[in-house]
This record gives structure tokens, C-alpha cells and sequence, in this order.
């Protein structure tokens, strides 16, 4: 390897840490829309009793949740490889939280896999409790997180993390609920649909609220939050929002997916747009003083052009392999 | 109140030590599965579907659990380590990034297809399934190690001030990630995983055997039970020798590049030559227990034993003791014993394969009672000598976390509390017995139910018998 290729400069004079940055927010709005709507199945599990459709919800999600997870550790090892210090701070300073947000996977995780291994009463009974709570825990905790980080806040629970954290559980409902109307058929699929509404309301309230509380905690994001990009990403989610509900009412599942995928990406956004050009206020980093130097950074960015088409790539395998309807008996 | 500096290092040490055994469990039994899944497809003996569908029943709790409990890993070294994290970032970050995009997605998503997708897919996609995530656990082992490999045989950096602080630059990516270690660590954790579930399985599947053909009785399913014996026996022979061997021009490594290490695996305190190769060693006196060879010592040892080890054959070699190095030395005996206990163990790995071999050669494999309660008795020693490997290796390097540049007290993260740190190490000490426990509960169910049989099995296509045309079988 010659000196001026990879140590030289910016390969091909891209603008690399603000693409690294774009792409953390993908990484992070990517995992938002696929643990999410595995996330929001968890919690329709405890609003839905018969067995059958407790195993429906299961099988629908069982063949994804593990590889929808892994976009949160692509998360937390791209932002290790291109901005170690922001990874150092952030992790750090919200040291209970992430202990939180680790015990709540844990048992997000674990319950599924542990509700099948028997088939008693109480036992699943336990282990469908866990499975509610971690599903409901972990977006939760993951939204407080994502709030104290844009408040610049230390390492407590923040009004700015319980607002955001409120509002990513109901965005979790959101596709939810839409990727369970995909997924299952009959009563299952008719009942939810009043979930989906109600949450999508929610999810509206939540964002605005959030927007209210962050721009009382710091006035750079009260700055930031009356710029266009924001207010059109805003608007955009309302008209979103409606059109996620005249899917459901159609019966078009897929777009109400679609739909909630778009709010989710459009969430992250507005995220990013509050950060920048910082990417951890709290510590003074901003995008261009954190990143990495640029030989490993042209590395980095030469690996995740080639692995991440690579990956879209399973995820159709995986994803056309199981599409259509879940049966409640699908299992090893 | 613990001191942060020790409760992060004892909560790193608690995480790590449990966390491996899943993906030992998996990286062991991929091979295993690919084999099963490709003799399930290409045979009509259902013994291949129930090892296939009995095995990775294990291999996807396994997964589930080394999932939930790799997170924490990758997240402690920012909660606990951010100093670390902060000044090696940018060679360290690199490897556990591609590793999530290169091996763990492979990995994941394929497991979907695996676990869940033998209805769905045809026999070509489910195949490739079976690889794929074979080489996503595999693939796992290369980043985790590259990344490890830098940290025990740091090169291509240089130090920079940044900010007020010193950090590393990556100056020559193929010197860091092309490490002189990283052959080694790969090979002898590839090869001990493998040799771990081969363990793992003979002993379950001892104990069906000796229950139907020692004790006479009735055991359901007693051939699947005896192709699982026989398949694991047939991985000991070659994977126990082996790692022997390796292990051994391993030490000659590590003598090279850590004398340190090297030096507190042997509990040399003092540079001499002809150095003896303790089998055990203990200090005369109370005081000195915890530092074996301290001072007046007894030992049984082969004279000049460690200085042939080092040195590759010459018994007059020298080697450099602890005292001689400016650091401090690591905690002496527990590298010295787990040491000692690793090797152990491996011998007697390589006894337990040749008896078994000899026993299989005399036709009484499945009577033989006494090899069937040893290879019972082995079943989690595989699991053990990794685990002590793994102590020497990193408890061998202290007080480095990246040997010769940055000291472990270094690496802790500035702003963190004792209370917080023994609250999560408290936290986390009772969250991982409790999956540990769950673990084997959870793992012996499924021994105890053992491999599906009869009407869950896949019922064959009928064969056209009027066609007489052989559909071609490789059993």
C-alpha cells in the first residue's frame, strides 16, 4: 500500500466525517425501524391473551430479532471505529443508564427463546412478563439515552430522556403494529389496528413535546428546532402520520410499514439535525474535531462500502425467505 | 466501596469469563452443523436430521445468550474503559466495527434461515445457510482476535498529543492488524473450541451409552447416541493432538514477545539459565502463598524444563525474570496455575482421545463403563482449559492493557465512581449467574428430552419404485 492512497487525504476528497456521521444516524434510524417493530410486537404480546396468538406474534418475529439487534452493535462499533472519543464520552457519562439499557436486552433477548423452552403455565407466564417488560424497558431507556445525549445532559434520568423515551415506545407501537398486520391474519391482525391509531397519536404528541422540553434544556437545540430542515421533517411526520392510518383502514399493510419506517428514519433525522455540526454536546465534540485521523478513517470507509451492500443483501435473503404470513407452530 | 480502577477490572473479567463459553459452544459446534446439514440433506438416514435438529437447538440458545451477553462487552469498554477506548479508538474501533458488519450480521441473519427456515428454503439456500453461519461465528473469532492480538503485540502506531491527551495513530494498518500474534491466538482458540464441544458431546452422549449398554437400559433413540460418540471421538483425535502441539510452539511465542508473560507462567523471578519446568510449586513459607517459587520453595520440576520450552530445545537457555522488568509483575499465581492447569488438562485430553480410539479399535467402545464415566466426567473440561487459556493471556499482561504502551489503571474512565462501579458490578454478578444457571438448565432440558424421533421427523418423499432409477446416496 502506497503512502498517498489511504494516508494522503480524504479518499476521493469526500467529505468523510460528515458521511461517518450520516451514516452513524442510518446505522441508528436502521435499527430504530427493525428492533423497533419487534419491539412494539413485544408489547402488543401483553395486550394480546390467547396462546395462539402470543405464538403467532413469536413465529413472526423469530426468524429476524437476533439479525435486527446486530444494527445496534454495527451502531456502537461504528461510532468506536470513527468517533472513539464521542463513543468514550457518551457511554461513560450515561454509566447507569447504558447498564439500564444492557440488564433491559438482556432480558428483551433471553424471554422469547426462554418462553419456548417450556410449556407450562407459570413458567411462560414469567417469561412473558420479562419479554413485555424488556420490549417496553429497551426502547425506552434507548430514547432516554438519545434525549440526555441531545440535552447535553449528565448522567441521570433527564425530563428531556423520560419525553423522548415515552415517544420512541410509541413509535416502537407504530410499526409494531404495522409489521404485525404483515405478519399475522384474523382476529389478530382486525384488533390491532386500534393500537396502531392510538400510538400514532401518541408518537405526534411525543415529538412535540420532546422538541418543547429539549429546546428548554439547551438553547442551541431551540435554535436548531426553528430551522427549516426540522419544521419540514416535523410536518412531514404529521402527513406520515396520516397516511400510516388511511393504510391501516385500506388494509395496506405494507405502506403502513413503509410509513412508519419513514417516521422513524425522519425522527433519527431530526436527532442529527439537533446535534450538528456538534455530535456530543456535553463534551465539546463536534463532527470535525472527533473524528478519527484519516488513514484508518479511508479504511473504515473503504470496509463499510463493500460489507454494507453486502448486508442489505442478507437482510433480503432473510426477509424474502420468510415473507407472507407467520403460523403460530413455526419453530426448529 | 470497591475503587473503580478493580471493580471495572473484576466486572470486565466476571462479563468476559462467562460470555465465552457461548461462543465457544458455537464456534465448536459449526463445523459439526455444516457436516450434519449437508449429510441430513444428502442422505435419507434420519439419524443426520435428529443430530441436525438436536444440535442447533443448543447452538441457538447459545447464540441468544452470547448475543445478550456480547453486548455488554462491546459497550463496557465506553462505560468502563472510555480512557482506553478514547486513546486506542482508532486502532481498536476498527476491528470490533467490521466485525459487527463482516461476521455478526453474516451470522445473524442466517440464523433466521437456519433455525426456522428448513420448510421454507430449498436444500441449496438452507445449506448455505449452515456456512454462513459457521463463517460468521468464525469470522468473529478473526476481528475479536485481530483487535486482542494488537493489544498483546502492539505495532503500526504512533503516539500523538491530541487535545491535552496522548492517543494512538494508526501509522501502518498492515503491521497493526496483521499481527504477529493473531496466528496463533486464532488457531489454538479455533482448534480448542472445536476440541471443547467435542468434549461436550461425547460426554452426553457417554452417558446415553453407558446407560443403555453398561447399565442395559432401555434408551430411546441408542443408535443417534452412538453416531453422536463416535463423531465427537472421531474431532477429539484430531483436534486434542493438536492443540498440544501448538500449544506448545505457542509458549515458544509468547516467550519471545512477552517475557513478561512468559516469565509469570513459569513464576521466574529472577534471570537465570537452565532454568526447571515446575509441574508444581510452592513457597515455604505462609506468607509468600499466593506467589509460588517465592524465595525457598517446593517443587518437583524437570531441570532445565523451561528454558527448553522458551528456547525450542536448549535446556541452558536463558530467561528473564519478573524482577529484571520495570512494571510490576502480574498477579504471579494465578497465571502459574491456571497455566499449569491448562496444560493439564490438555494432556489429558489427548489420553482420554487415545483411549477412546484404542478402546473403538478393540470393538468395546460402548462397553467400556470406565472410559464412559471419564469422557461424562470431561464434558465441560474442554470449556475450563479455554477459560483458563484465556486467564493466562490476559491476566498474564497486566499491568497492561496494551502491553508496553498503556497500563490497565490507565484505561478506566476518569469520571467514574466507586459506588457506580461496585453497584453494576453487584448488578451483573447476579444477572450472569443467573444466566449461567439458566443456561444449563435450559441446556439439560434438551439433553434430558433428547433428539426428536418418530412422526416429527420429516417423512420422506416416496420413491418411485417402478422408475428403478438409484437416487444417489453417499450412506
Amino acid at each position: 500500500m502506497t503512502e498517498p492512497f489511504l494516508a494522503g487525504g480524504p479518499l476521493f476528497g469526500l467529505p468523510l466525517p460528515e458521511l461517518w456521521f450520516a451514516l452513524l444516524f442510518a446505522i441508528l434510524g436502521t435499527f430504530l425501524f427493525l428492533d423497533g417493530f419487534d419491539f412494539g410486537a413485544g408489547v402488543l404480546f401483553g395486550l394480546r391473551e390467547g396462546d395462539e396468538d402470543r405464538e403467532t406474534i413469536l413465529a413472526a418475529i423469530g426468524p429476524f430479532w437476533d439479525g435486527n439487534e446486530v444494527w445496534l452493535v454495527v451502531f456502537g462499533g461504528a461510532l468506536f471505529a470513527a468517533f472513539p472519543t464521542v463513543y468514550a464520552a457518551l457511554f461513560s457519562r450515561h454509566y447507569l443508564l447504558m447498564f439500564a439499557i444492557l440488564g433491559a436486552l438482556i432480558l428483551r433477548g433471553l424471554a422469547p427463546e426462554m418462553y419456548e423452552q417450556r410449556h407450562d403455565d407459570a413458567w411462560q407466564r414469567w417469561w412473558g412478563r420479562s419479554f413485555v417488560a424488556g420490549s417496553a424497558l429497551s426502547p425506552f431507556l434507548l430514547g432516554a439515552f438519545v434525549g440526555n445525549w441531545v440535552a447535553g445532559a449528565g448522567r441521570s434520568l433527564t425530563l428531556s430522556g423520560v419525553v423522548v423515551g415515552a415517544t420512541v415506545v410509541a413509535l416502537a407501537v407504530v410499526s409494531g403494529v404495522a409489521f404485525l398486520r404483515v405478519k399475522a391474519r384474523g382476529a389478530l391482525r382486525e384488533e390491532i389496528r386500534t393500537y396502531g391509531e392510538g400510538a400514532v397519536v401518541a408518537y405526534l404528541v411525543g415529538v412535540v413535546a420532546s422538541l418543547g422540553v429539549l429546546s428548554l434544556a439547551a438553547d442551541r437545540v431551540a435554535d436548531a428546532v426553528a430551522t427549516l430542515p426540522v419544521l419540514a421533517l416535523v410536518v412531514a411526520s404529521v402527513a406520515l402520520a396520516a397516511g400510516y392510518v388511511a393504510a391501516l383502514r385500506a388494509d395496506r399493510d405494507h405502506l403502513a410499514l413503509a410509513a412508519s419506517a419513514a417516521m422513524t428514519y425522519g425522527l433519527v433525522a431530526v436527532v442529527a439535525l439537533l446535534l450538528y455540526p456538534g455530535i456530543d454536546p456535553a463534551g465539546g465534540h463536534t463532527v470535525d474535531s472527533a473524528i478519527i485521523s484519516t488513514l484508518p478513517l479511508n479504511l473504515m470507509s473503504v470496509g463499510a462500502a463493500i460489507l454494507l451492500p453486502l448486508v442489505a443483501s442478507y437482510f433480503v435473503v432473510l426477509y424474502s425467505a420468510f415473507s407472507g404470513p407467520a403460523e403460530p407452530t413455526e419453530g426448529y | 466501596m470497591v475503587d473503580p480502577v478493580l471493580a471495572s477490572r473484576l466486572q470486565f473479567a466476571l462479563t468476559t469469563i462467562v460470555h465465552i463459553i457461548f461462543p465457544v459452544v458455537s464456534m465448536g459446534l459449526a463445523p459439526f452443523l455444516v457436516y450434519f446439514t449437508y449429510k441430513d440433506i444428502r442422505s435419507d438416514d434420519p439419524v443426520y436430521e435428529q443430530l441436525r435438529r438436536f444440535w442447533t437447538k443448543i447452538f441457538a440458545v447459545s447464540f441468544v445468550v452470547g448475543t445478550v451477553t456480547g453486548i455488554v462487552l462491546e459497550f463496557e469498554f465506553g462505560t468502563n474503559f472510555a480512557a482506553f477506548s478514547a486513546f486506542a479508538g482508532e486502532l481498536f474501533g476498527g476491528p470490533l466495527a467490521i466485525e459487527g458488519m463482516m461476521a455478526f450480521m453474516l451470522e445473524a441473519t442466517f440464523l433466521g434461515v437456519f433455525v426456522f427456515g428448513r420448510e421454507r428454503v430449498g436444500d441449496k439456500l438452507y445449506f448455505v445457510s449452515s456456512v454462513a453461519v459457521g463463517l460468521g461465528t468464525w469470522l468473529s473469532a478473526v476481528w475479536i482476535l485481530v483487535a486482542n492480538s494488537w493489544m498483546q503485540t502492539p505495532r503500526g502506531y504512533e503516539l500523538a498529543r491530541e487535545g491535552g491527551q496522548t492517543i494512538v495513530h494508526l501509522s501502518d494498518p498492515i503491521a497493526a492488524y496483521a499481527n504477529p500474534r493473531f496466528p496463533w491466538m486464532f488457531v489454538h482458540m479455533q482448534n480448542a473450541a472445536v476440541e471443547s464441544v467435542a468434549l461436550l458431546m461425547s460426554g452426553i452422549a457417554a452417558y446415553y451409552v453407558f446407560r443403555h449398554h453398561v447399565w442395559g437400559y432401555p434408551v430411546e433413540h441408542p443408535r443417534f447416541w452412538q453416531k453422536t460418540l463416535k463423531i465427537a471421538l472421531v474431532v477429539l483425535l484430531i483436534t486434542a493432538p493438536f492443540q498440544v502441539i501448538h500449544g506448545d510452539a505457542y509458549g515458544r511465542h509468547v516467550a519471545e514477545t512477552q517475557p513478561q508473560k512468559f516469565a509469570a507462567m513459569e513464576a521466574v523471578w529472577e534471570t537465570d539459565s537452565y532454568v526447571p519446568e515446575y509441574i508444581v510449586a510452592f513457597p515455604t513459607s505462609v506468607d509468600q502463598l499466593l506467589d509460588p517459587r517465592a524465595k525457598e520453595l517446593f517443587g518437583i520440576g524437570i531441570p532445565g524444563g523451561a528454558s527448553w520450552l522458551a528456547s525450542g530445545g536448549d535446556p541452558n537457555a536463558e530467561i528473564r525474570g519478573l524482577n529484571s522488568f520495570e512494571t510490576e509483575a502480574p498477579p504471579v499465581a494465578i497465571v502459574f496455575w491456571a497455566f499449569r492447569a491448562m496444560v493439564g488438562l490438555g494432556f489429558w485430553f489427548v489420553l482420554l482421545a487415545f483411549w477412546a480410539g484404542y478402546r473403538w479399535r478393540t470393538g468395546d467402545l460402548y462397553e467400556d463403563g470406565l472410559l464412559h464415566k471419564a469422557l461424562m466426567g470431561s464434558s465441560l473440561l474442554g470449556i475450563l482449559a479455554v477459560e483458563l487459556g484465556w486467564i493466562v493471556t490476559e491476566v498474564g499482561r497486566q499491568p497492561w492493557v496494551v502491553q508496553g504502551v498503556l497500563k490497565t489503571s490507565e484505561g478506566v474512565s476518569p469520571g467514574l465512581t466507586g459506588s457506580e462501579a461496585t453497584l453494576t458490578l453487584a448488578g451483573f454478578a447476579a444477572v450472569y449467574l443467573g444466566l449461567l444457571s439458566l443456561y444449563t438448565y435450559v441446556i439439560t432440558r434438551i439433553v434430558r428430552a433428547g433428539p426428536p424421533g418418530g412422526d416429527e421427523l420429516r417423512t420422506p418423499e416416496p420413491r418411485d419404485a417402478t422408475d428403478g432409477a438409484e437416487v444417489a446416496v453417499d450412506d
